[in-house]
């Protein structure tokens, strides 16, 4: 092992303002920004490195410690229950996961609910406390078709702006929680880079007060 | 060349300083366990360990009553369990777990108390993958009255096990009565501590503080609960900082007993890597008192994990403390890297004019000098050997 930080970020928008934040931190790696062929980078001042990775899999490799520490957003968390620390809460990459139907639409209790949604655990946990017996349909993506061409009643899914629901004669049933991104560490290299991972933390935690993004 | 060989086994397997006691004991490590560990001096170790400190070893059945699983489901904290029906229709469990079979059958109980040790694969399936899963464990309990000094002897023994597997380990030890008594404290009830001992094993502080305001706790205990999720260090340096987070009776004792064990412990001259982590939690209708969690660098998740479960006692019946720990030999052999140079210390080359009671003598000879050897026609290119001699040629030789 040397004595790098292995930062798994996640590919997209969120990871983009996510090492914005660390680089503002002080952990800065130029090289991110021009990637060309590269998938790791490196910057051995600081002891940095990063690499990109599907949003979904960051919770895997810090788990499996293939990253020491990762950003990942609270959806992702909350559906695949990893055994990691969960040190920060960024404030960044805020939405909700809501459940959403056709407008005005009723669904009669007697009835099994039909639900879509890209997260199953989060969604059987929710029917789960209130009793309601659902049937699940697992989707990979373009959620929102399903209520409109009948194949579910509901869908779970993450809303931002609720823009996409609307055009789609949608709207938001209820609330289920506020997604941010977290900051998370693996559990054993938290105890034998204790000083390095603290440290970020801190860095982090300084920066996301001054910006009161956190709740 | 061969001498050579002889003297470092030797000094590997002489690492028990305790050559005064002179007990004769045997012990028989399973078959399928050496073949999987070529590199299992350290399991050697262990057994030898523990048999010195009185610990008996214990085998048991693969099989136990679905009903034990039922009624402690929540014990088992992760992975569903494998069950089949026996010939007469009951419910039988592939074991997935080894406390809890040895804390029923246990013939402690009042005065008397048992020192246990074994090595076992437990069945579960992964909540993740959803496949079966077969994990080899090896662990240690002890059962009956629980003193100081039995304390200390667990977290000893768990030290010496994780220093076997890795010089760069850490035990982190937590106090389950330390937590619930903080908790009690700020008048959080059950359905709540239990969400909060979950976020406190994320050391998700945001949670804590979420969960706190909507059961109405007051601002400074919220603030104490959660630097639950923030106080990590070393013994002494952590100790200190949690005498703040003394609210009643029972975080003062778990706290003293903390303090008592790092002192009978820290008298050592070998230092221990023992850290003060209140984020080791474990399920609080089961563990009471001083929970820990070993890991080892390099390892992605603890190898080891233990603690004192005098609640499980009760609720089986048995008025007495309990208290041992596992180690996941699985993340032990994943972690441990395979850098066996050689398949065999010798490769003994035969041919069909030679004697077989020749060879096998000389075999015999090698084997009891404590050389591995391995005896063949040819070698196909496969066999990767310190040496290799050919018989015909050697004895001639002399």
């Amino acid at each position: 092992m040397d004595n790098y930080i292995n930062i798994a970020l996640p590919k997209g928008r969120l990871g983009e303002n996510a090492y914005n934040l660390l680089e503002e931190a002080g952990y800065a790696c130029p090289e991110i920004k021009n990637p060309g062929r590269k998938l790791i980078f490196e910057n051995s001042e600081t002891r940095v490195r990063y690499f990109w990775v599907k949003p979904s899999d960051v919770s895997i490799y810090v788990e499996k410690q293939a990253a020491d520490v990762g950003i990942v957003g609270l959806d992702i968390l909350l559906e695949s229950k990893p055994d990691i620390y969960e040190l920060l809460n960024l404030g960044i990459g805020k939405c909700r996961m809501a459940i959403a139907s056709k407008k005005g639409a009723h669904f009669p209790l007697d009835k099994t609910l039909r639900v879509a949604t890209k997260f199953p655990n989060i969604a059987k946990n929710y029917y789960a406390n209130l009793g309601r017996d659902i049937d699940i349909i697992k989707l990979n993506g373009s959620i929102e078709l399903a209520p409109i061409l009948g194949l579910s009643d509901v869908i779970v899914d993450i809303v931002e702006t609720g823009k996409t629901l609307y055009a789609n004669n949608l709207e938001v049933v209820e609330d289920i929680v506020t997604i941010s991104a977290r900051f998370v560490a693996n559990k054993s290299s938290f105890k034998f880079k204790t000083k390095e991972i603290q440290k970020m933390t801190e860095k982090l935690s300084l920066l996301c007060d001054a910006k009161g993004e956190v709740q | 060349m061969l001498s050579q060989i002889k003297d470092d086994k030797a000094k590997e397997s002489g690492y028990i300083r305790l050559k005064a006691v002179r007990v004769q004991f045997t012990f028989a490590i399973p078959e399928d366990i050496m073949f999987q560990y070529k590199n299992s001096d350290f399991l050697t170790a262990l057994y030898s360990l523990y048999e010195k400190t009185g610990y008996k070893k214990y085998k048991m059945s693969k099989f136990e009553e679905y009903s034990l699983y039922l009624d402690n489901k929540s014990f088992l904290s992760d992975g569903a369990i494998i069950t089949f029906n026996d010939p007469d229709g009951k419910l039988l469990a592939l074991k997935p777990d080894v406390t809890l079979s040895i804390a029923k059958n246990t013939s402690a109980g009042g005065k008397r108390s048992e020192k246990l040790y074994y090595t076992e694969n437990v069945y579960r399936i992964s909540d993740s993958s959803r496949q079966l899963k077969e994990i080899m464990q090896m662990g240690l309990e002890y059962i009956g009255e629980v003193d100081l000094y039995v304390l200390c002897e667990v977290i000893f023994l768990a030290c010496m096990s994780l220093s076997e597997i890795s010089e760069s380990y850490t035990l982190d030890i937590s106090h389950m009565g330390f937590v619930t008594g903080l908790l009690e404290g700020a008048g959080i009830n059950e359905e709540k501590r239990r969400r909060i001992l979950e976020a406190v094993s994320r050391k998700s502080s945001h949670e804590i503080e979420h969960i706190c305001k909507k059961s109405g706790a007051d601002a400074e205990y919220t603030e104490k609960i959660k630097s639950l999720c923030t106080l990590y260090g070393s013994f002494d340096t952590v100790l200190k900082k949690a005498k703040a987070l003394v609210v009643n009776d029972k975080t003062a004792d778990s706290l003293s007993e903390l303090e008592s064990i790092y002192n009978a412990l820290s008298a050592f001259d070998n230092k221990f890597n023992l850290n003060l982590d209140f984020s080791v939690v474990n399920d609080m209708s089961y563990y009471n008192g001083i929970i820990f969690r070993g890991y080892i660098e390099g390892a992605a998740s603890s190898v080891l994990s233990g603690g004192r479960y005098d609640n499980l006692m009760l609720r089986l019946g048995n008025n007495t403390g309990a208290i041992g720990f596992a180690i996941n030999l699985d993340t032990v052999s994943m972690y441990a890297e395979n850098d066996e140079e050689y398949d065999t210390d010798v490769l003994l080359l035969y041919s069909d004019s030679d004697s077989p009671a020749e060879v096998l003598s000389w075999v015999n000879s090698l084997v009891q000098s404590g050389t591995a050897v391995r005896a063949a026609k040819q070698n196909d290119g496969h066999i990767r050997c310190r040496e290799v001699i050919e018989f015909e040629k050697r004895k001639n030789n002399g």
